[in-house]
């Protein structure tokens, strides 16, 4: 039955999280936008404490998959993890892109091990997320040349007895500071074992901190998300457990790239995640806007003639359409995903809408909201800022264009580049 | 809890209208709009499916199905991949029964409701425009003044659909000047009904196979027992809203049909060596149809769902409709675009979309939900 109503579980969970970001979250916002490079401890701390990674484990969402391959499909409970999770980061992003960016947690490089991890795995390096200290897991895919265009990646992984052997430069690396070296985490890094067999040549490593060889070369100074770190992790002759591959080490036949699948398969699950982030920061930017009008008086008229609007109106109903389209999008794709439906083309197709979307909302907000809009007494230029990243990290708009076109027409990568 | 899954009866009023759609529909299309006719045959065919007296409940003689707005907007989304002029057609009578069963008085739910649950199609209208580039339906010129037991109305209204044949006509008229949507009433006046003029038939762009006329009213008169609602009146946002269901849902159709056929076309059609579909500017602007399609259903199914569940829907419904009104005419433009100049030639139906598209932004009280 179509339902547009979030289940009491998800609800109570929302409203919680809603009143952490208000009174924990934001109110830092401005500070650890200023200054840039610092972490709030005591909050990721008490995050840890509470959650034990919890908020950030909803992108990697560790029961739900495992049960997924001999599960029997009839099973009461209801199926709503990656729901949940969804809204979850709704209400935190709400509070803070970038302080929810750093929040501790598998992150993507967890999502990886969890989706293609063997349960050894899974067990040696995912344990450490519900510790007590805070850790973190960053994903290492993009390199200078090689960013859209991942199967042109260079970093190399060689095996040499009973270690891989690996080389090369990852730039971009979400949270890859406060892995390496703010905790005990770890990095997947994509490198390729045999260029000559393009994609099927690529795999995942998992990296821990402090392996010899391994090197942070560079943090990035950055338009928004400031609290996040972002960095360049230099790889020398850098060696790793022959166990640390996620998925099989096997290239020649291009059936057996299931490890390479599966981890791409990942993004299923994490694109509408990254849309969500993208509605958290829209909803703020709407929800302060509307303040400010009520505040000055204004009043907008939904059911009158769209043309006789004040120009303000319209735009405030577009952004209010657009946001909601966005979400709604942006639930479906998880909804699938929770009820083990294939939907790679419905999540491309939330997150292009979600990132490109909030972008227009945030630079509209900005531009009818004037002066007030403009000033960084208040939080509205810098959402603008934070959401620009929504539809460039996590596959930019393009490339989500680009998926959902290929799954629309049924072309192949080689047939629509 | 969030679920995009339809109910199985949803599932099975999806299937029946979309068979009809496209084994009855759909091949005469072009027909009807160069013709500017819908055949009654395909009108009686379409009349059979009951999706107007299913859900009528069993006092007034209907089928007494649930009532739904989210299940008639899946009806309608497959009425209007067929055809738009068609799918208003069939379901302008909706608009007159589904406003008195949801706001009449219990004698005009006696009255008129029964006649929609009959074997043979009956017309009925609504009239709601009037003719000004500023029209606003909370500010309407035509007037319904009381006067004794009668109320008297004054004013012109257009694109009335079907007026011409329709048995009853439901008049939107200010009663309280200055007050908006609340100062605005509905007034049930038979066809023929003296006073009231209907004008020749209008030329439009779009849905030429609907027939649309000018209404004049003079001194009409109307006894008081002929308000929607009796001595309480209607709330007339609430019956926009619903036709803003009903309109979103016509338009996620149709703008489906476009998208589905120029997806067929980008992948058949070759420039320079290839598909044109594996060339970005084509394949953006198709990835970006289907996003658009896929958001204005469901900001449509969301209102409806909203208003299904009794929970306030008006502002959605408006964000819907102009949203699916927006996506219609993008999606078809591009449609047109996609296709070039076999796009722009009445061979093909992509430029009957495309004039059909513009509609929405005009159609109030078009269709009801
Ligand atoms: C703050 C931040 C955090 C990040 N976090 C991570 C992380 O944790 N891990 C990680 O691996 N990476 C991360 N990234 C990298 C990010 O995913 C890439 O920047 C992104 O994928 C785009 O790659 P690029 O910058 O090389 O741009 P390019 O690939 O060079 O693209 C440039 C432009 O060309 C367009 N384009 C490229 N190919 C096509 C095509 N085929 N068709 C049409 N248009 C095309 C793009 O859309 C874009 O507009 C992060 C980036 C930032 C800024």
């Amino acid at each position: 039955m179509i339902d547009f109503e979030l289940s009491p579980r998800i609800k109570a969970t929302k409203n919680m999280v809603h009143m952490f970001a208000e009174q924990a979250v934001r109110p830092v916002a401005r500070q650890y936008d200023e200054n840039e490079h610092e972490k709030p401890w005591d909050l990721l701390k008490m995050v840890q404490k509470v959650m034990g990674g919890g908020i950030a484990g909803a992108l990697g969402s560790p029961e739900k998959k495992e049960k997924k391959e001999d599960e029997e499909p009839k099973e009461k409970k209801p199926k709503e993890t990656n729901l949940a999770g969804a809204i979850t980061v709704e209400e935190i992003f709400w509070g803070d892109a970038g302080i929810a960016l750093a929040f501790p947690g598998p992150g993507l490089g967890g999502a990886a091990v969890q989706a293609s991890g063997t349960p050894e795995q899974k067990e040696k390096f995912l344990a450490r997320f519900a510790a007590e200290e805070p850790a973190w897991g960053a994903m290492a895919i993009t390199e200078p040349e090689a960013g859209s265009d991942t199967a042109n990646l260079k970093t190399s992984a060689v095996l040499d007895g009973d270690e891989w052997v690996i080389n090369g430069e990852k730039i971009f690396v979400t949270s890859g500071k406060s892995a390496l070296e703010d905790s005990e985490g770890f990095v997947v890094v994509w490198a390729t074992i045999d260029k000559s067999a393009g994609r099927a040549g690529i795999k995942p490593f998992i990296v821990e901190h402090g392996t010899p060889g391994m090197q942070i070369t560079k943090i990035e100074d950055k338009m928004g998300i400031r609290c996040s770190d972002t960095v360049s992790i230099s790889f020398m002759d850098c060696r790793i457990p022959k166990e640390n591959i996620l998925g099989s080490a096997e290239v020649v036949d291009k059936t057996k790239t299931e490890g390479f699948k599966k981890v791409m398969a990942t993004f299923d699950a994490t694109r509408p995640l990254v849309a969500a982030m993208a509605i958290g920061v829209g909803q703020a930017s709407l929800d302060f806007m509307r303040q400010k009008l009520t505040e000055e008086g204004v009043e907008l008229r939904y059911g009158i003639n769209p043309h006789r609007m004040t120009s303000l109106e319209r735009d405030v109903m577009q952004m209010e359409a657009d946001l909601k389209a966005a979400r709604l999008l942006t639930w479906r794709a998880l909804w699938m995903l929770d009820n083990g439906l294939r939907n790679d083309l419905q999540s491309s197709m939330a997150k292009a809408k979600a990132g490109l979307a909030v972008t227009r909302i945030t630079q509209k907000a900005v531009e009818l909201m004037g002066p007030l809009g403009y000033s960084r007494e208040l939080l509205l230029e810098k959402w603008m800022r934070d959401s620009k990243i929504n539809d460039i990290f996590e596959g930019t708009g393009q490339i989500q264009l680009l998926i959902t076109a290929r799954r629309l027409l049924g072309f192949s990568r080689e047939q629509l580049k | 809890m969030v679920s995009f899954e339809m109910s199985d009866e949803q599932k099975m009023v999806q299937e029946t209208v979309a068979s009809f759609a496209t084994d009855q529909i759909e091949p005469i299309m072009r027909e009807c709009d160069e013709s500017e006719t819908v055949p009654g045959e395909v009108i009686a065919k379409g009349w059979e499916l009951g999706l107007l007296g299913g859900c009528i409940p069993e006092e007034y003689e209907g089928f007494g199905e649930e009532i739904s707005a989210l299940t008639n907007q899946i009806a309608l989304e497959e009425l209007a991949w067929g055809d738009l002029s068609i799918a208003l057609h069939l379901m302008a009578p909706s608009v007159l029964a589904i406003s008195v069963l949801d706001q009449g008085t219990e004698e005009q739910k006696k009255q008129l409701l029964p006649l929609f649950c009959e074997e043979e199609y009956k017309a009925a209208s609504c009239a709601v425009i009037e003719p000004y580039y500023n029209f606003c339906a909370s500010a309407l010129k035509t007037t319904a003044v009381r006067d004794g037991e009668e109320y008297v109305i004054n004013g012109s209204k257009c694109l009335v659909p079907l007026a011409q044949e329709s048995g009853n006509l439901l008049v939107f008229a200010t009663t309280t000047p200055g007050m908006g949507f609340s100062g605005v009433d509905a007034f049930i006046v038979p066809g023929g009904a003296k006073g009231m003029n209907i004008g020749e038939r209008e030329k439009n762009m779009g849905v030429k196979a609907l027939s649309t006329y000018p209404v004049t009213f003079k001194d009409c008169r109307v006894p008081t027992a002929a308000r929607l609602g009796g001595s309480s009146g209607c709330d007339f946002l609430r019956v926009l809203s619903r036709s803003r269901l009903g309109l979103s849902a016509l338009a996620v159709g149709m703008s489906r049909r476009a998208l589905e056929h120029s997806i067929d076309y980008a992948t058949q059609r070759v420039a320079f060596g290839e598909p044109i579909g594996s060339r970005q500017a084509i394949a953006f602007m198709i990835a970006e149809m289907a996003i658009e399609v896929d958001a204005a259903r469901l900001l449509a199914w969301e209102a409806a769902w909203r208003c299904d569940n009794g929970i306030e829907f008006e502002k959605e419904a408006a964000l819907a409709k102009n949203y699916a009104a927006d996506t219609a005419m993008m999606v078809c433009d591009r449609g047109v675009q996609i296709m070039g100049g076999h796009g722009y030639v009445r061979d093909n139906p992509v430029e009957l979309w495309f004039r059909n598209a513009r509609g929405f932004a005009s159609f109030e009280g078009f269709v009801m939900v």
